[in-house]
């Protein structure tokens, strides 16, 4: 690498330029938009595992504290003035109410000294107590709008679909949570532990790029991957 | 026939009904079959070993028709006892199979004795295709007579009413007990037969099986354990047939060096069907059959009927082939596993197995499919598909020739089915710790099991079982003020019922064939079904990729919901080839013997010209290791260097070795670039050039195969394996952890479930010695990773490996090195297949 790297992880992201302004793909799943020093995450599902359980299947309770490590990681690294959680940030209604104390306390000291947006999602569709932040259908800021369900509109970034990409080669394949996104729109992929994915080849993705003119940015070990859209397989 | 030796008393008269029909059959008693009437009628279970065709199942049947029909016309009238509702005679016997086809088919021949004995005994089958109905009179109701299936069995207990149902059993008859005791389905099995020796003191009963290397673990799974020390069930051993003529195909064609198709073998193996009345053609793997089953179409000059069987075909399409069969329509069935056990079939007078034998007692029980007449040999013809596995034919040609068997030992309880069974205990009527765990431990897979354990158990079931007591007021089972363990609501039984059972097969989906599209038009629905097939492999496809299925080259078209769309293809070669190897490994016992044979050359004479010369050469070029050592080849080809290794542990354990292997040499620089490995050997190649740092003595082949590697190695690669989540995932389904079936909603399952490569990852990292985990543990030992053989081997390899430092590829690592680019592994597939994938983008667009 020819250029002097700021910090490890940018060095290892991807670059995504979107309606003109430059973000980066982390690919621990999270983007970052330094001029505004603004982190995003999408898809947390907290409380995905209790959620089961309420309906009788025991998922390991380790979910939420597992989410939050990986993003107290990120906030670490990026120091962000602001956090915005795309929606969808725990599995149901209820999910604020079943957050485990030592979970609570993490999640207070994560938004210590920082903004923290919850944007609304399906699964979390109202504003709820004791979780801190504050509480937003979408976000503008600047050319861009942070909301959870993908509309298609230029600058949009959301989350919600879940985006997963799988990629053939010598006869096996590899299935890896992605970014989707082309020059003026982006869905990140979803940040929880418990979250599945969502093919980028489903009919949903093409309704919102329209064509298969979009990319697939891999997360990989410590980097992201890129395919084109057209190179990724369907299920 | 001479008299039995080992009767308890006299042999028992047959009453005369039975001794006429018997008469009037031509037929006459069998010694054993005496025998196990006089156990029965001592009161004693038993294990009945026995040839197929021994008449082994009206064996089994005898006792308890002898007994039915001198107790006369049942009476239906009920008693009370002041407490419960008592009959004088319920159910009398259950029997159990291994597949639901063959317990309809047991029912069908069964009424012909009663019928023509005019016995007053009513006997009904129990699968999952019997209607809700007639389930629901069955548990009002009972025949004397009920034949099942071991999930039928776990389900009935699970119900209030097992009491009633089960207080009267007299008899369980366990069929094919030899398959049954080696699989999860034995477990299960285990568990329901412990509640049943509750249920009903007197119980007792018959065990049937093939001929198995360690008898007396069968007879312990048929009797209650005692808490200190051992049970056996008798031994009633019948006469063995005649010794089966069993060769191996000395073709005339040029051997070929690695691949299982056996193409070269064609017209040989036609030649034989032509000139036999019935032959099964048995093959290791579905796609085999598949390719085989085409391949002697092609060829069928004279139109011989042959007709295709195995697993994945669907079921009406299986019933007109064994109906075909049965009628003596066919000239041949090209067939899998899918027929290795029960339903007895009408003249077969060939066996012709096409590739690897595997192991001597599973080739004698596929031996045993032909000729039904104990008094003639079966004729069998071994069909190698490569150089190795004539070696491999050969050694269990000689273990045939000494009737020696290799059949598994009995499995240690899976923890995985016990958490199954204990919720289905609940189910059935709250419980008392302290008594389930002694009435399980009577179960002889879990006689050892520890209380510990149980109650890990226990908790699983209740709350997930987890360090973090986040779930009590969620929990599925609780213990009420009398300490007595119940289902917390009704809803949890509903959905256990729906959930029951251990065969987790994987993801299937259905293959509709359908016409070609044009490009871009809509796919035409609603074709015809041709049968399923797992839903991993159709995710490698692309549309427009050619494969072949039911007997024919498909073309995959598209997915829809979840059945997959195919055409017919013009296509000769399918493009991708599905060779799904490696699910029965060779046996430990047909391994060492072919070692023995590669280390004696005075045993070669007894090989094809072809194989001779092969090992001719190694030797000259390379050497040949003594029986208990570990050839280690190294040479350079090309730009790489090469390791190849002679195991003979089967592909599982030869992959996990490569895997750990690999891990090491990365680590000592030595830059490994990917391996290979099949069920003799493993290669691995890579920039280093590990001979001459061995010479350097700066790397030593000691080290690297220490016995070591199973420690941090083993588990840093677990944290990662794409093996260890698929043997993670059908824990947590049995264990009823993740739900497949939920009531009243049919939306598909990808919709409901959560991945379990999520749950493995969460749980790995945040309670590594969750019950759940350990099971998996203890199935990788044995299961896809084969991790217990491997580690035998390395303990047995230790201090003997035999290095040679060659110039050039030896002759006995061709077979291995040809396997590669057709199925080369490294690592998982992860990111260094992205990386790749993507670079190759690069240099296209570069280029």
């Amino acid at each position: 690498m020819s250029q002097a790297a700021p910090n490890l992880a940018e060095s290892e992201g991807n670059l995504i330029v979107l309606s003109g302004v430059p973000l980066l793909a982390d690919p621990r799943g999270a983007l970052y938009w330094r001029e505004h020093q603004i982190l995003a995450v999408a898809d947390l599902h907290l409380e995905k595992g209790s959620s089961f359980a309420a309906r009788g299947q025991m998922l390991p309770p380790y979910d939420t504290a597992s989410t939050l490590a990986c993003l107290s990681d990120l906030i670490a690294d990026y120091s962000p003035r602001c956090v915005v959680s795309l929606g969808d940030s725990f599995h149901d209604v209820g999910g604020p109410t079943r957050l485990g104390d030592a979970d609570r306390d993490n999640l207070t000291k994560l938004q210590r000294g920082r903004d923290w947006i919850w944007i609304t999602g399906n699964h979390d569709p109202e504003p709820a107590d004791g979780i801190g932040g504050v509480f937003h259908e979408t976000l503008k800021i600047g050319a861009l709008t942070f909301r959870h369900d993908p509309k298609g509109g230029s600058g949009e970034v959301s989350g919600h679909l879940h985006p997963v990409a799988r990629i053939a080669h010598r006869g096996r394949a590899v299935s890896r949570r992605c970014f989707a996104a082309d020059t003026t729109r982006l869905v990140l992929p979803a940040f929880g532990a418990f979250t599945g994915g969502l093919n980028v080849r489903n009919a949903a993705f093409a309704d919102l790029f329209g064509t298969l003119a979009f990319t697939a940015y891999l997360l990989g070990d410590g980097r992201i991957y890129s395919f084109t859209a057209k190179r990724c397989l369907p299920d | 026939m001479e008299p039995a030796r080992d009767l308890v008393d006299a042999p028992p008269q047959l009453p005369d009904v039975f001794a006429r029909w018997f008469a009037g059959r031509g037929w006459q008693v069998h010694a054993h079959q005496l025998a196990l009437l006089a156990r029965a009628n001592a009161g004693r279970s038993a294990l009945l070993i026995a040839p197929t065709g021994g008449g082994k199942t009206l064996a089994g049947f005898l006792p308890t028709l002898v007994e039915l029909s001198e107790r006369g016309v049942r009476s239906r009238n009920l008693k009370s006892t002041g407490r419960a509702l008592v009959r004088p005679q319920g159910l009398h016997t259950l029997y159990i199979s291994p597949l639901k086809a063959l317990a309809v088919d047991i029912a069908r021949n069964l009424e012909i004795p009663v019928q023509e004995m005019g016995l007053p005994v009513r006997l009904e089958t129990r699968t999952g295709d019997t209607p809700t109905s007639k389930r629901q009179r069955q548990r009002r109701d009972p025949p004397d007579i009920l034949l099942s299936t071991p999930e039928q069995l776990a389900l009935l207990l699970a119900s209030a009413d097992a009491p009633y149902m089960f207080g009267t059993l007299k008899r369980v008859i366990l069929d094919e007990l030899h398959s049954l005791v080696t699989s999860k389905r034995g477990d299960l099995l285990s568990l329901g037969l412990a509640r049943l020796f509750k249920l009903a003191p007197e119980l007792i009963t018959i065990g049937l099986s093939a001929t198995v290397a360690k008898p007396d673990e069968l007879r312990r799974f048929l009797v209650a354990q005692p808490p200190d020390g051992r049970a056996h069930a008798d031994l009633v051993t019948a006469q063995a047939g005649a010794q089966p003529i069993v060769t191996m195909l000395d073709t005339e064609e040029h051997l070929p060096w690695a691949g299982h198709s056996a193409r070269h073998a064609l017209g040989e193996i036609y030649a034989h069907i032509k000139t036999h009345k019935t032959t099964l053609v048995f093959v290791n793997t579905r796609s085999q059959a598949e390719f085989l089953f085409q391949e002697l179409w092609r060829n069928n000059d004279d139109n011989l009927a042959i007709a295709l069987h195995h697993g994945s075909l669907d079921v009406a399409q299986r019933r007109r082939v064994e109906d075909a069969m049965a009628t003596g329509k066919l000239r041949a069935v090209v067939c899998t596993s899918s027929l290795d056990l029960g339903v007895d079939w009408g003249d077969v007078d060939l066996v012709i197995n096409v590739g690897a034998p595997k192991g001597c007692s599973r080739l004698l029980q596929r031996i045993g499919r032909s000729n039904h007449r104990l008094d003639e040999p079966s004729e069998a013809v071994l069909v190698p598909a490569n150089r190795f596995e004539v070696l491999e034919c050969r050694a269990a040609i000689e273990a045939v020739a000494e009737n020696a068997q290799d059949t598994p030992p009995l499995r240690t309880g899976a923890l995985d089915v016990l958490a199954q069974h204990i919720l289905g205990r609940a189910c059935g009527e709250p419980f008392i710790a302290e008594e389930l765990y002694a009435e399980i431990c009577a179960a002889a897979p879990y006689a050892a099991l520890s209380r510990a354990d149980f109650d890990a158990a226990v908790d699983f079931v209740a709350t997930g079982g987890y360090a973090l007591k986040a779930y009590e007021r969620f929990a599925k089972i609780r213990q009420d003020k009398d300490g007595r363990w119940r289902i917390t609501h009704p809803r949890v039984a509903q959905r256990y019922r729906m959930n029951v059972g251990t065969i987790v097969e994987a993801d299937m989906i259905k293959v509709r064939l359908v016409r070609s599209r044009r490009s871009g038009a809509v796919v035409p629905r609603g074709g015809r079904l041709l049968g399923e097939v797992e839903e991993y492999f159709i995710e490698t496809l692309r549309p427009g990729d050619t494969f072949v299925f039911a007997g024919e080259i498909l073309k995959y078209e598209a997915l829809v919901e979840d059945e997959v769309y195919v055409s017919r293809s013009d296509a000769t070669d399918p493009k991708v080839p599905a060779y799904e190897g490696g699910k029965f490994p060779l046996s430990t016992y047909l391994a060492a013997r072919v070692r023995a044979i590669l280390a004696k050359p005075e045993e070669w004479r007894a090989l094809p010209e072809q194989v001779r010369e092969w090992l001719e050469i190694q030797q000259w070029r390379s050497i040949l290791p003594k029986a208990g050592d570990l050839l280690v080849e190294t040479f350079p080809r090309a730009a790489n260097h090469y390791l190849v290794c002679y195991p003979f542990e089967g592909r599982l354990a030869h992959q996990t070795l490569g895997m750990l292997l690999t891990r090491r040499l990365e680590r000592a620089r030595l830059r490994p670039l990917g391996f290979v490995a099949n069920e003799y050997a493993l290669a691995i190649w890579g920039l280093g050039d590990i001979a001459l740092h061995i010479k350097r003595g700066d790397f030593s082949l000691a080290q690297l195969f220490d016995e070591d590697m199973l420690g941090d190695d083993l588990e840093a690669w677990l944290a990662e394996s794409a093996l260890m989540k698929r043997t993670f995932r059908s824990c947590a389904i049995i264990a009823g952890l993740i739900e497949k079936r939920f009531p009243g909603e049919e939306k598909s399952r990808r919709q409901l479930t959560i991945s379990t490569d999520l749950v493995y990852d969460v749980l790995r990292k945040h309670q590594p010695d969750h019950i759940l985990l350990r099971a998996a543990h203890s199935d990788a030992a044995t299961g896809l990773l084969d991790i217990k053989r491997l580690a035998e081997m390395l303990s047995r390899i230790r201090g003997r490996i035999v290095h040679k430092a060659l110039h050039h590829v030896s002759p006995l690592s061709v077979p291995v090195l040809l396997e590669i680019g057709r199925e080369s592994v490294y690592g998982e597939a992860s990111d260094m297949l992205l990386a790749e994938a993507a670079d190759e983008l690069v240099r296209e667009a570069m280029s």
